[in-house]
């Protein structure tokens, strides 16, 4: 049994037909082919599918693709225009914050999450934040860089 | 993951005829536990009922002397509200401590005191502060919500719709979480009301339980001092690959001792 699932996926007005038991990130993935939301440890606990629901970050990983009716998905595919990062993306660059790159997405999506609550977040605040982001390259000392100076970036 | 139907009533009368109706209909709230669940089939509902547009289970607000938080706040509310940090800063502490941002944008108060999860933060709040739980047949105190290890007085088709604090003199919440989840390895919560003192220690056994040895010592001298001979046995505590049950019952004496600590 699958029911029509409608909702705006970075802006585009989108639906799908899909079981009750789908869940977000595979909605994201298999279907619209949106593959930069990752699925690390499927168990919401390393946030390589963080997503924003209505601006809020989330966990793909954990809702349900029908939970999803109606609202505002945006993915980290919303972020760069055509040739510009966004000064997020462009300060993970920048400072190096991603080796391998597998949790960079979610890392993004959460930091984004975080700017937005506070455009001028301390150090001590940042990786506090980053609680739910498991990033086993870095050691997260330049993705702590990267955030603070893409939140000062994104201020311009 | 088993499927199962999904339905999002837009009222607390339609969510309980659904259920009603049900095979087995089980409540979805955020999500945060129930999902993981199914996807380990360790839960087999043929209905699952969303009540994330519920607006009697929503909102904050404040009626004489006492704080109704709605079933479906999330965590993060909770440790944003004004209305909280105002007049009970200790349960905003509390909610900000629950798991990682993530999970608190999506993970609620309702959700979390109906699955009584032994580790769970939210009934050291419920029964330290004295609570009443509001269902959609009755109110049921907190002494007599957390029946065991996952378990509530809840019956079939009832749900938490609200959650009323009486506002304390002063109140605190002190954890050892658990380093990867933020679950309580041992958690407590010292309140002191008008009339008397609670303490709730949440993490250490089956289910949330006050220690009236330490609210008896605390009634009589309100210091750290006079709880840090107070030792609760070991016997039937917790025990897993975190902590032992010896370690649970030293934590819940300095949890207790630094909750009281925070308050002088």
């Amino acid at each position: 049994m699958t029911m029509l699932v409608a909702l705006t996926l970075n802006g585009k007005t989108v639906s799908a037909d899909v079981e009750p038991r789908t869940l977000l990130v595979q909605l994201i993935r298999d279907h619209f082919g949106l593959t930069g939301t990752h699925v690390g440890c499927d168990t919401s606990q390393c946030g390589v599918c963080v997503v924003h629901i209505n601006g809020q970050s989330v966990k793909s990983c954990t809702m349900l693709a029908v939970q999803a009716e109606g609202m505002e998905v945006e993915t980290i595919e919303s972020l760069a225009g055509i040739k510009k990062l966004h000064p997020m993306q462009q300060a993970f660059k920048d400072y190096h914050g991603l080796q391998c790159g597998f949790c960079t997405p979610g890392v993004i999506m959460s930091a984004l999450n975080l700017v937005a609550r506070n455009p001028n977040p301390s150090e001590i605040e940042i990786r506090e934040w980053l609680e739910g982001n498991l990033c086993r390259c870095t050691g997260y000392h330049n993705i702590v860089k990267a955030i603070s100076a893409g939140a000062e970036a994104m201020k311009n | 993951m088993y499927n199962f139907a999904y339905q999002r009533p837009k009222s607390l009368s339609e969510a309980i005829a659904i259920s009603e109706k049900a095979e087995e209909g089980l409540f979805l709230a955020g999500g945060m536990t129930l999902i993981p669940a199914l996807k380990l089939r360790l839960t087999n509902p043929s209905d699952l009922i969303d009540l994330s547009e519920l607006a009697d289970l929503k909102g904050i607000r404040q009626e004489q002397n006492i704080l109704v938080v709605g079933a479906m706040m999330n965590h993060a509310q909770v440790a944003a509200a004004l209305e909280i940090r105002s007049v009970l800063p200790a349960l905003a502490d509390l909610a900000e401590s629950i798991g990682d941002p993530q999970v608190r944008n999506r993970g609620t108060i309702g959700g979390s005191i109906s699955n009584s999860d032994p580790a769970a933060d939210y009934p050291a709040a419920v029964v330290g502060l004295g609570a009443t739980v509001r269902t959609n047949k009755r109110s049921i105190a907190a002494d007599d919500f957390f029946t065991g290890l996952f378990e509530t007085a809840l019956k079939v088709n009832e749900l938490v719709v609200e959650v009323h604090f009486p506002i304390p003199k002063r109140a605190s919440y002190m954890k050892f979480p658990n380093p990867a989840s933020r679950y309580a390895v041992v958690g407590v919560m010292v309140a002191e009301h008008e009339d008397s003192i609670r303490v709730a220690v949440t993490g250490a056994g089956a289910s949330v339980f006050r220690v009236p040895e330490m609210e008896l010592a605390l009634e009589a001298n309100f210091s750290p001092e006079a709880i840090e001979d107070i030792a609760v046995s070991a016997d039937g505590l917790n025990e897993d690959v975190h902590a032992s049950a010896e370690y649970r019952a030293h934590l819940i004496t300095v949890m207790a001792k630094r909750a009281v600590a925070a308050l002088i």
